[in-house]
C-alpha cells in the first residue's frame, strides 16, 4: 500500500525538529524539556504504525521509496526506503527511544536541555540510517550518529567516561574510514551512489573483496565482531542507561545491518568466498563471549560482553547464506535489541536506587523487589534462549542455519546456549537469590513509570516468542530473494579465499 | 475424530497459571489453590474423555497455528493424541491433581502459598504440552518449560543458597543434555524437510543407511539423529553421566519432588525415546547405547542408595535407578515394557515422596532416616501406604511394580543379545538393591524405637485429611495399576502392551514359558532376598550394619560420596574452565593481547610520528639537502626507466 505523505522523511525529520525545538527552549524548564522530548519520541513511533500496517509483505524490494536530488552534479541523493530487512529496525530504533526518554525522566540531572538534543538528534539518525538507499546519504548519517552518541557516553556517562567515549569514537571512526574508501571505490566502479543501482552492479571478483574487507572494517567494529570488540565492554559499562541501551538495541545492530547491505547485496562473490571465515569469527564471539560473562564482576559489563555473544549468533546467521540463517539473525537483531535494551533498563533503574553495578553488592533482591525480580526474570530467560521468549526462535533459526552451512559451525554455536545459561543464571542467582545482602535491603519495588518502559519490551519478547512469524512473514520476500541471488552465484563460481588474493593485487595495481 | 475438547487439557492449567501469578497473592491468599486445582481437575476429566476416544481407536493429529515459518521451515503448534499420549496424559493429570490436593496441607502458611501453586499449574501445562505435541519442536519448548518449571520450584525457597545452587545445577545439567537435543532436532530437520512426527515417521525407513558427516566422522543418519535425542533424554531423566542434579533437587518442596522429580517430568526422557521409536530401532547402535546407559545407571544408583541417610535422596536415587530400568526397555525394543514401567512407577514413587513428604511435616523438617525410627503407632496411614508403594517398587507379585518391572526383565532377557542379557543382569541385581534400601527407609523410619529428641517425639502426628487422602488414593493405584498388564504366563493378555502397540509396536525376541518362568521367579527371589537382608541388619541385628560400615570403609565411603562425580564436575568447572577464563582469556587474551594490539597500533603510530617529526627541523639547509637527495634520485629512476 502506498502512502500519501513521505512517511520515512516524516520519521528521521520529526526528531530532529525535536532537538532544534528543544535547542530554542529555556533551559531553566526542564520539566517542559523533558515532556516536549517524550511527546515527540511518542509521535515519533505513532508515525511508525502506518509503516507496520501498510508495509507489503509480498513484496521484493523498496517500499514507501523517496527520492530527492541533493547534489547533483556527483549524482548523490536523498533517497530513503525500507524492505524487509530494515523496516524491523526503524520501528525498534523509534519504540526504544521512546523508553529511553522515560528512562532518562529522573536520571539525568544536569545539562537535561543538552541531553535530550542529542538523544533525539541520536534516534532520529540512527532511523535515517536504516533507511538510507543513497551510500553518500548512509555514510553521512552513519558517521553523524557518532557525535550525540559520543557526547552522552563522554558528558552523562559513569566515571571512565572520556576514556570510554574516546574509545568507542575511535574505533567506530577507524572502521569508518575504511568504508569511506569503499564507497568512493563504488563510485568509480559504478559511477553512481545509488544503492538500488549498484546491487545490479557486476564487479569482478577481486573488486568485490577489496570492498568486502573495506566495509568490513566499518561493520565488525560496530557489530562488534571478535578482535575489535573491547570498545564495547567500556562503552557500555560507562554510559548513561539510555546511552547502554542505545548502543545496545540498535546502534551496534547498524553493523549487521550493514552485512546485509552491503556485503551480502552488492559483493555476493566476495560474501560467498569470505562466508567461513566469517562462521569462524562468529563461532568465536559466541563461546569467548560466553566465556568471559563467567567472570565478570559487574553487571553491566557482565551485560556487555554477553553481547558480543549475542551478535555472534546474529553474524553466524547472516553468513551462513540461507533463508532460515539470515532470517534468524535479523529476528536475533531485534531479540538482541529488545532483550538487552530490557536489561540494561533493569539495570539501571536498580543502579538509580544504589548507585553500584558490582555484582557482590547485591543478593536477596527477589524478596526486596519482587516485581522487579520478575521482569528481570523474562529477560534473563529470554536471553538464554528458553521456548516461549524471542530468544529461542533467533537463536534456533541461526544455529539451524549454521548448522546447514557447516556442521561444526552448528555445533560449536550450540554450545552458547550452555555457556548463556551458567552466567546469566549465576548472575540471576547472586543478585536475586539467596540471602539478603544489607545494603540493599531497604529498596523499594519498581513504580508504575519503571513498569510502563519495561511493559512493551516484555510484551515484545512474549510476542515473538509465541507468534513469530508476525515478525518473519515481514523479511520473508526480501530474504528469499537476497537467498535466492545468492544461490545462483554459488552455483556458476567455486571462489575460494586464496585465490582471491591474486585478484586483489592485481586490482590495486590498476589502480596505481 | 476427538472434539476439540482436549484443548482443554493443557490451556486450563496454562489459565490458572496466568491467574495465579496476577491475583494470588492479593485477592487470593490462603485460598490460591482453588483455581489451580479446579483447572488440573478439568484437565483430569478431559484427559479420561479422550482416553475413552482413544479406546475407540480415535486419534487426533491437528495443527492449531503456524508457529515458525522461514522460507521452508514451517512448525505449527499442534497436538497429536494416539495410544501413547492417552496413557502419559492420565499419568501426568492424575498426579499432578494428587498433588495439588496434598500440597494444601504440606504448603499451608507458606508465605509464597499461591505463587507455589502457580508453578504448580505452569509445570502441569509445559508437561502437557511436552506429551501431546505433535511435533519435535513443540516437544522441545514443553520439555524447556517444565525445566524452567522445575527450576522455580526446586529453588521455591531461594533464601536458602543450597536450594538456589540446586535450581541452577538442575537447569544447567539440563542444558548439557538439551545441547545434543537441539543438535537431533536440527539434524532431523535437515534429514527430513519437517519437525513433524507423522511424515518423519513415515518417511523414516528412507534415511536407513544414509551417511552424515559430523564433525570429520561419517556417521549413520539414524544412529547419529537417535544419540543425539538421547542426549536430551539423559539429561531430563537423569541419567549416567548427566545424573547430578536430581539428588540436588531435593532441595525442593517434597510435594514438587513428587511430581516433578519422581512421576512425571523426569520420565520426558523415556517418552521421548517412545515417542521416536521409529528412529532408534532403525539403529542397533544407538539402542544398544540405550540400553547399556540404562542398565549401569539402575545398578549406579541403587548402590548409592543403599548408604545414604537422607529419606529424600534414597528415594531420588531410586528414581534415578528406575528410570534405568525404563531405558533398559526401550534399550532392547520393548518400548511398551518402558511407558508401562513409567505408568506404575509414577504412583508408587509419587506415593513414597508424597510419605517421605509426610513423615518430614511429622518431624519439623528432619530428613535423616537415623534420627526417626517407630512411626508406624504415629502415623498408621502413612506406614501402610508408604509399605504399599515399598512392595510395589520392591517387586513383591500383585502389586504393580512387579508386573512392570518382571516384563522389563523379560523383555531384556528374552531380547537375545548378549547387551539384553548383560542388561538383564544388571538388573536383577538392581532389583535386589532396590528391595533392600527402600526397606531400609521402612524399618528404620517406622519401626524401632524412636531416636530423635524428646521435643520432636511429643511433635510426632499424623497429616491431616487432605494428605492422607492422596497417599490412599496412590496406594490404591501402586497396587492396582499393575493389572492392565498381566503377563500371559500368569494367565492375562498384555492388554497394555496391545494397547501401545500401533504407537511403539512389538518387542522382539522370545524364549519358552518356562524361561520366563524362572526370569520372573528369580526377580522375585531377590526381591524377597534384599527385604529380608534389610529386615535382619535393621532390625533384628542392628550391629551389624555399623561393623558392616566399618569392616568395607574404603566401598562405603565410595558409596556414601556418590562415587565423587559431583567433585570431579565441580573441579572440571572450578579449576579448569573458570580458571581459564580468568587468567587466560580475560587477562591474558582479551586485556593484553587484543586490547594491545588495537591500542598497540595507534600507539605505534603516535611513536612513528615523534621519531618523524624531528625531521622538521625548520632549517633550511635540511630541507634543501632533501630536496637535492628526492631529486637526484627521481633522475635516476627516470633515467633507468624503473618508473615502469
Amino acid at each position: 500500500m502506498k502512502l500519501s505523505y513521505p512517511v520515512l522523511t516524516s520519521l528521521i525529520i520529526f526528531p530532529l525538529i525535536g532537538a532544534i525545538l528543544i535547542f530554542f527552549s529555556n533551559k531553566t524548564k526542564e520539566f517542559i524539556i523533558k515532556l516536549l522530548a517524550l511527546v515527540i519520541t511518542i509521535i515519533t513511533f505513532l508515525l511508525c504504525l502506518p509503516v507496520y500496517f501498510c508495509f507489503d509483505k509480498k513484496h521484493v524490494g523498496m517500499q514507501f521509496v523517496e527520492k530527492v536530488d541533493w547534489i547533483k552534479d556527483w549524482n548523490i541523493s536523498y533517497h530513503v526506503g525500507v524492505d524487509g530487512i530494515s523496516v524491523l529496525m526503524v520501528i525498534l530504533a523509534a519504540l526504544i527511544s521512546v523508553l529511553c526518554v522515560i528512562v532518562s525522566w529522573h536520571s539525568i540531572k544536569h545539562r537535561v536541555k543538552e541531553y535530550y538534543i542529542n538523544l533525539l538528534l541520536t534516534e532520529g539518525l540512527m532511523i535515517g540510517v536504516f533507511c538510507a538507499l543513497d551510500v553518500v546519504l548512509f555514510y553521512f548519517l552513519w558517521e553523524a550518529m557518532l557525535i550525540p552518541m559520543f557526547l552522552i557516553i563522554g558528558v552523562w556517562g559513569g566515571p571512565r567516561r572520556i576514556y570510554s567515549a574516546i574509545k568507542f569514537f575511535l574505533y567506530t571512526l577507524v572502521g569508518s574510514l575504511l568504508m569511506l574508501v569503499g564507497i568512493v571505490v563504488l563510485y568509480r566502479e559504478g559511477s553512481t551512489f545509488n544503492l538500488i543501482d549498484l546491487m545490479n552492479l557486476k564487479l569482478s571478483y577481486g573488486t568485490q573483496l577489496l570492498l568486502f574487507w573495506a566495509f568490513f572494517a566499518a561493520f565488525a567494529v560496530k557489530v562488534p565482531m571478535i578482535i575489535v570488540h573491547t570498545w564495547l565492554p567500556d562503552a557500555h559499562t560507562e554510559a548513561p542507561t539510555a546511552g547502554s541501551v542505545f548502543l545496545a538495541a540498535i546502534l551496534i545492530k547498524m553493523g549487521a545491518y550493514g552485512f546485509l547491505r552491503f556485503s551480502l547485496s552488492l559483493f555476493p562473490d566476495a560474501t560467498i568466498a569470505m562466508a567461513p571465515v566469517m562462521l569462524v569469527l562468529s563461532i568465536i564471539a559466541i563461546v569467548y563471549g560466553g566465556l568471559i560473562c563467567l567472570v565478570q564482576t559487574d553487571i553491566k559489563r557482565l551485560i556487555a560482553y554477553s553481547s558480543v555473544s549475542h551478535m555472534g549468533f546474529v553474524t553466524l546467521g547472516i553468513f551462513s547464506l540461507n533463508t532460515y540463517g539470515i532470517e534468524g539473525g535479523i529476528l536475533q537483531m531485534i531479540n538482541h535489541g529488545v532483550i538487552t535494551g530490557g536489561l540494561f533498563l533493569c539495570i539501571g533503574i536498580v543502579y538509580e536506587r544504589t548507585h553500584s553495578r558490582i555484582i557482590s553488592d547485591y543478593g536477596g533482591l527477589a524478596n526486596v523487589m519482587p516485581v522487579y525480580a520478575a521482569f528481570f526474570l523474562i529477560f534473563t530467560l529470554a536471553s538464554i534462549g528458553l521456548p516461549g521468549t524471542n530468544g529461542f526462535i533467533g537463536e534456533f533459526l541461526s544455529i539451524l542455519g549454521g548448522f546447514k552451512a557447516s556442521t561444526f559451525a552448528g555445533v560449536i554455536a550450540a554450545t552458547g546456549i550452555i555457556i548463556g545459561a551458567v552466567y546469566m543464571l549465576w548472575l540471576y542467582q547472586r543478585v536475586f537469590f539467596m540471602g539478603k545482602n544489607e545494603k540493599i535491603s531497604a529498596l523499594v519495588d519498581i513504580n508504575a513509570t519503571e513498569i510502563v518502559t519495561l511493559l512493551p519490551l516484555i510484551i515484545i519478547v512474549l510476542w515473538i516468542g509465541f507468534f513469530p512469524n508476525s515478525f518473519l512473514s515481514f523479511m520473508d520476500a526480501t530474504v528469499n530473494d537476497l537467498v535466492d541471488k545468492l544461490q545462483k552465484r554459488v552455483g556458476s563460481n567455486g571462489f575460494d579465499s586464496l585465490k582471491g588474493t591474486t585478484e586483489i593485487f592485481a586490482y590495486i595495481k590498476s589502480l596505481v | 475424530m476427538i472434539p476439540k475438547c482436549y484443548l482443554f487439557i493443557p490451556f486450563l492449567p496454562l489459565v490458572s497459571f496466568v491467574f495465579n501469578m496476577l491475583f494470588g497473592k492479593r485477592v487470593l491468599k490462603d485460598k490460591a489453590h482453588l483455581v489451580p486445582i479446579v483447572a488440573v481437575s478439568g484437565s483430569l476429566f478431559f484427559s479420561f474423555v479422550v482416553l475413552i476416544y482413544v479406546l475407540f481407536g480415535n486419534l487426533v493429529n491437528e495443527d492449531l497455528y503456524t508457529w515458525v515459518k522461514s522460507g521452508d521451515f514451517k512448525v505449527s503448534i499442534g497436538f497429536l493424541i494416539d495410544e501413547l499420549t492417552a496413557v502419559m496424559l492420565i499419568v501426568v493429570s492424575t498426579v499432578s491433581l494428587l498433588v495439588h490436593v496434598y500440597s494444601i496441607g504440606y504448603m499451608h502458611g507458606d508465605e509464597r502459598y499461591s505463587r507455589f501453586f502457580a508453578y504448580l499449574s505452569l509445570f502441569t501445562f509445559s508437561m502437557l504440552m511436552l506429551v501431546m505435541s505433535n511435533n519435535f519442536l513443540q516437544l522441545y519448548f514443553g520439555w524447556e518449560a517444565v525445566g524452567l518449571s522445575s527450576y522455580f520450584l526446586i529453588g521455591f525457597w531461594y533464601e536458602k543458597k543450597s536450594a538456589s545452587d540446586a535450581a541452577k545445577k538442575a537447569f544447567i545439567v539440563n542444558r548439557f543434555g538439551d545441547f545434543g537435543f537441539g543438535l537431533g532436532v536440527i539434524l532431523l530437520f535437515i534429514t527430513f524437510g519437517t519437525l513433524h512426527y507423522v511424515p518423519i515417521f513415515s518417511d523414516v525407513e528412507l534415511i536407513k543407511g544414509q551417511v552424515f558427516s559430523f564433525l570429520g566422522m561419517d556417521m549413520d543418519v539414524a544412529t547419529l539423529i537417535a544419540l543425539l535425542l538421547f542426549c536430551g533424554a539423559v539429561g531430563k531423566s537423569a541419567q549416567l553421566p548427566l545424573h547430578t542434579w536430581l539428588p540436588d533437587a531435593m532441595e525442593g518442596p517434597t510435594p514438587v519432588s513428587a511430581l516433578i522429580h519422581a512421576a512425571t517430568m523426569v520420565t520426558a526422557g523415556v517418552f521421548l525415546v517412545a515417542r521416536a521409536n521409529p528412529i532408534f530401532s532403525l539403529s542397533p547402535t544407538a539402542l544398544t547405547v540405550v540400553a547399556l546407559t540404562g542398565g549401569i545407571t539402575a545398578i549406579f544408583a541403587a548402590t548409592i542408595a543403599l548408604v545414604q541417610n537422607d529419606i529424600k535422596r534414597i528415594i531420588a536415587y531410586s528414581t534415578i535407578s528406575q528410570l534405568g530400568y525404563m531405558f533398559v526397555a526401550c534399550g532392547v525394543g520393548a518400548y511398551a515394557s518402558g511407558i508401562f514401567h513409567l505408568y506404575t512407577h509414577a504412583f508408587f514413587k509419587a506415593l513414597l515422596f508424597l510419605c517421605a513428604g509426610s513423615v518430614m511435616h511429622a518431624m519439623s523438617g528432619e530428613t535423616n532416616i537415623q534420627k526417626m525410627g517407630g512411626l508406624k503407632e504415629h502415623m498408621p496411614y502413612t506406614y501402610w501406604t508408604m509399605l504399599i508403594a515399598s512392595l510395589s517398587i520392591a517387586g513383591v507379585p500383585g502389586f504393580a511394580g512387579f508386573f512392570s518391572k518382571d516384563d522389563i526383565l523379560w523383555r531384556a532377557f528374552a531380547s537375545g543379545t548378549f547387551t539384553g542379557k548383560f542388561v538383564w543382569f544388571l538388573c536383577t541385581v538392581g532389583a535386589m538393591l532396590t528391595a533392600f534400601y527402600t526397606f531400609r527407609i521402612i524399618f528404620l523410619t517406622f519401626h524401632g524405637t524412636f531416636r530423635g529428641t524428646k521435643e520432636e517425639k511429643k511433635h510426632l502426628h499424623e497429616s491431616p485429611q487432605n494428605m492422607t487422602m492422596p497417599l490412599v488414593v496412590l496406594a490404591g493405584g501402586s497396587v492396582l495399576a499393575g493389572y492392565v498388564g498381566i503377563p500371559v504366563i500368569l494367565g492375562g493378555n498384555e492388554w497394555f502392551s496391545e494397547f501401545l502397540s500401533p504407537v511403539v509396536g512389538y518387542a522382539e525376541g522370545h524364549g519358552g514359558h518356562l524361561a520366563e518362568f524362572i526370569v520372573m521367579l528369580l526377580s522375585v527371589i531377590v526381591a524377597g532376598f534384599g527385604i529380608y537382608g534389610a529386615y535382619y541388619i535393621y532390625l533384628k541385628r542392628i550391629d551389624i550394619a555399623n561393623s558392616a560400615k566399618e569392616t568395607f570403609k574404603p566401598i562405603y565411603n565410595i558409596l556414601y560420596g556418590k562415587y565423587y562425580v559431583d567433585e570431579l564436575y565441580e573441579y572440571m568447572v572450578q579449576r579448569t574452565i573458570l580458571r581459564f577464563t580468568k587468567y587466560v582469556i580475560e587477562k591474558v587474551i582479551d586485556s593484553w593481547i587484543i586490547e594491545g594490539i588495537v591500542n598497540g597500533v595507534p600507539a605505534a603510530i603516535g611513536w612513528l610520528s615523534m621519531k618523524v617529526r624531528r625531521v622538521q627541523t625548520g632549517v633550511v639547509g635540511h630541507y634543501s639537502l632533501a630536496m637535492a637527495l628526492g631529486f637526484f634520485v627521481l633522475t635516476i629512476m627516470i633515467v633507468f626507466k624503473i618508473w615502469n
